[in-house]
């Protein structure tokens, strides 16, 4: 899968308080989730993300709460993928579970700002900064991760996978 | 018998979550880094995680969990009902759970917060491995458990399949030596020590508390310990089961449970030895759990709130430290104090040791089980520019309400001496 946009840049330990606030815990509909996403970090991330439907941040982003309404909501306001130095263990699985494309990559996060546009290979693992003219190679997932991603998530992967006894 | 020593002398020295995964996958031995497929003791969601696994689940095509008796629903996050579409995620996980005739169901009144509770009824144990859609599942791993946090779809797989994967971790020691300064507790500790790691310094990896200062340690204060673990990054928080661990789960233990140590000369990622001597109360400063420092060094810090409770800190040891602080005393008139026993029954023995009326006297507000104010859910949300201290976990961004309030982080010592004092003052400034 090629994913071609602009980005969306962020700092260190952006938590799940402040991509979908406990507040707002009280649904599970996507719609709802999107709209109040990132609105206690960045009140114009909904603008932002008319244009840049990649996220890129620095270290430990989603880390915090368990909450899958976090990535939902993400996923929800139109985001294709996000790109980090590093990611907090519960939201890095979360991503995975629900289909949304996670990339861990200090090497790339440091060398992408706010409005670049890239064009990223998931399969492959090629990230290129059309802006900058940079790429970056990125290792693959291991092939049970690989395997629930092209399920299309967890559920999708248990279904096929799973047999009652 | 003589074959199976042999075998087990040639098995690779390993740490507990080593241990413990390797027992739930059927293995003798995994490395770090090893992506498994294990059996789970327990799967834990509460009336946030829950409706959404649910809905999950029910897309999975079985029909019923995988064993009723390893389900845990605990409705705490927003109960008693906050509000109206709150009532109805309660609903949707009540009729689950009774329709999956679910046995460890807790329906208010009998509910406390989920990560105080389960311990309390025994129905958590040493050697297990559990999952909880809940960040601070990691609480378990006080009584020598793996376990952990994930979110709903992990939790909607697992209920059907009884299964999760798991990357084994690296894993962290640390050597506690040394003994408390008076009012010192683990959730002094624990903040301390993610002041050393940094918020991601465990991410990924087993933290394993250990060394003569833990052992000394009573089991509330090893709860606390490990239920940030999280804070650090950190996939488990674990100490070892010792006569304490033993003696806390006499008369409680629901099950026959298993017993793992460590290896003497197991591999670790590092190393930290923290002299406990030296460690002052502890006050985390907004916005992150690792900005650690001196209580009393803080200087002039006036608060509007204090909350005592939480799954860190609202257990009998937290109550009874902040009862001896407050008791004959009034808490500062301009500021709300707010107090919650994290179960029924630590309700009920505050209430018999006369802790309750020691803070109802006082002036503050004492609330039946819930996680309310901590995540800014209800019972103490913060307006705009409001400060509160609180012995909670998390001190993000908006974590108490508005997104220009803050919260600093400590123990129920602190918490209780700044309701007194109004600001953030330590015990000997106001006993």
């Amino acid at each position: 899968m090629i994913i071609k946009d602009k980005v969306i840049k962020y700092g260190s330990n952006v938590d799940t308080d402040v991509i979908i606030p406990a507040r707002y815990l009280n649904t599970t509909k996507e719609d709802e989730l999107a709209m109040h996403c990132f609105e206690d970090l960045d009140e114009d991330f909904k603008a932002k993300a008319k244009s840049g439907r990649i996220i890129v941040a620095d270290d430990n982003f989603g880390c915090g709460s368990s909450r899958e309404h976090a990535p939902i909501a993400i996923k929800a306001s139109g985001i294709k993928l996000i790109i980090s130095k590093t990611f907090a263990r519960i939201f890095f699985r979360n991503a995975i579970n629900i289909g949304l494309p996670v990339i861990a990559s200090v090497e790339a996060a440091e060398n992408i700002s706010q409005g670049d546009e890239l064009e990223v290979d998931l399969d492959r693992g090629i990230i290129k900064n059309i802006t900058t003219g940079m790429s970056f190679q990125v290792n693959p997932l291991p092939g049970f991760i690989q395997a629930i991603i092209s399920s299309g998530g967890y559920i999708n992967y248990t279904k096929k996978n799973y047999k009652t006894v | 018998m003589l074959k199976v020593a042999e075998k087990l002398e040639n098995i690779k020295p390993q740490t507990m979550a080593q241990k413990i995964l390797a027992w739930h996958c059927g293995r003798q031995y995994l490395d770090a880094g090893e992506l498994v497929n294990a059996k789970v003791d327990l799967v834990l969601g509460n009336d946030i995680t829950m409706p959404l696994a649910i809905e999950e689940f029910k897309k999975i095509g079985v029909d019923k969990v995988f064993d009723r008796d390893k389900i845990a629903i605990v409705p705490d996050h927003f109960t008693p009902n906050k509000d109206i579409k709150s009532a109805e995620q309660c609903k949707y996980i009540r009729d689950f759970a009774h329709q999956q005739d679910i046995s460890n169901y807790f329906e208010i009144g009998k509910m406390g917060i989920e990560h105080a509770l389960l311990p309390e009824l025994g129905i958590v144990l040493p050697g297990d491995l559990i999952i909880g859609a809940d960040s601070h599942t990691c609480t378990y791993g006080a009584l020598g458990a793996a376990s952990t946090g994930m979110g709903s779809t992990d939790a909607a797989v697992a209920m059907a399949t009884g299964t999760a994967w798991f990357m084994v971790p690296e894993t962290i020691k640390f050597i506690y030596s040394g003994g408390l300064k008076k009012w010192v507790t683990g959730k002094d500790l624990i903040l301390y020590t993610i002041g050393l790691t940094g918020v991601d310094g465990a991410l990924y990896m087993s933290m394993e508390f250990t060394g003569p200062a833990i052992t000394a340690l009573s089991m509330d204060s090893r709860f606390a310990m490990c239920n940030m673990a999280i804070e650090a990054g950190g996939k488990f928080g674990i100490i070892e089961f010792d006569d304490i661990t033993k003696k806390y789960l006499e008369g409680r233990h629901t099950r026959p449970y298993k017993v793992f140590h460590a290896d003497a000369d197991a591999g670790y990622f590092k190393k930290y030895e923290i002299n406990c001597d030296n460690i002052e109360l502890q006050v985390s400063l907004p916005h992150l759990p690792s900005n650690a420092a001196n209580a009393k060094d803080l200087g002039n810090i006036v608060i509007d709130q204090v909350v005592i409770g939480s799954c860190t800190n609202g257990r009998m040891e937290d109550l009874a430290i902040a009862a001896e602080i407050i008791k004959g005393k009034k808490v500062n008139s301009r500021i709300r104090t707010i107090i919650i026993p994290a179960t029924q029954n630590i309700y009920m023995e505050a209430m018999e040791k006369g802790y309750l009326k020691t803070f109802v006297e006082a002036g503050c507000a004492v609330s039946t089980p819930t996680c309310g104010p901590c995540l800014g859910g209800h019972m103490g949300v913060l307006a705009e520019g409001e400060r509160s201290i609180s012995t909670t976990n998390r001190n993000f961004v908006g974590r108490m309400g508005h997104p220009k309030s803050e919260v600093y982080l400590s123990g129920p010592a602190v918490a209780a001496a700044s309701a007194i004092a109004g600001r953030i003052a330590v015990p000997e400034e106001v006993i």
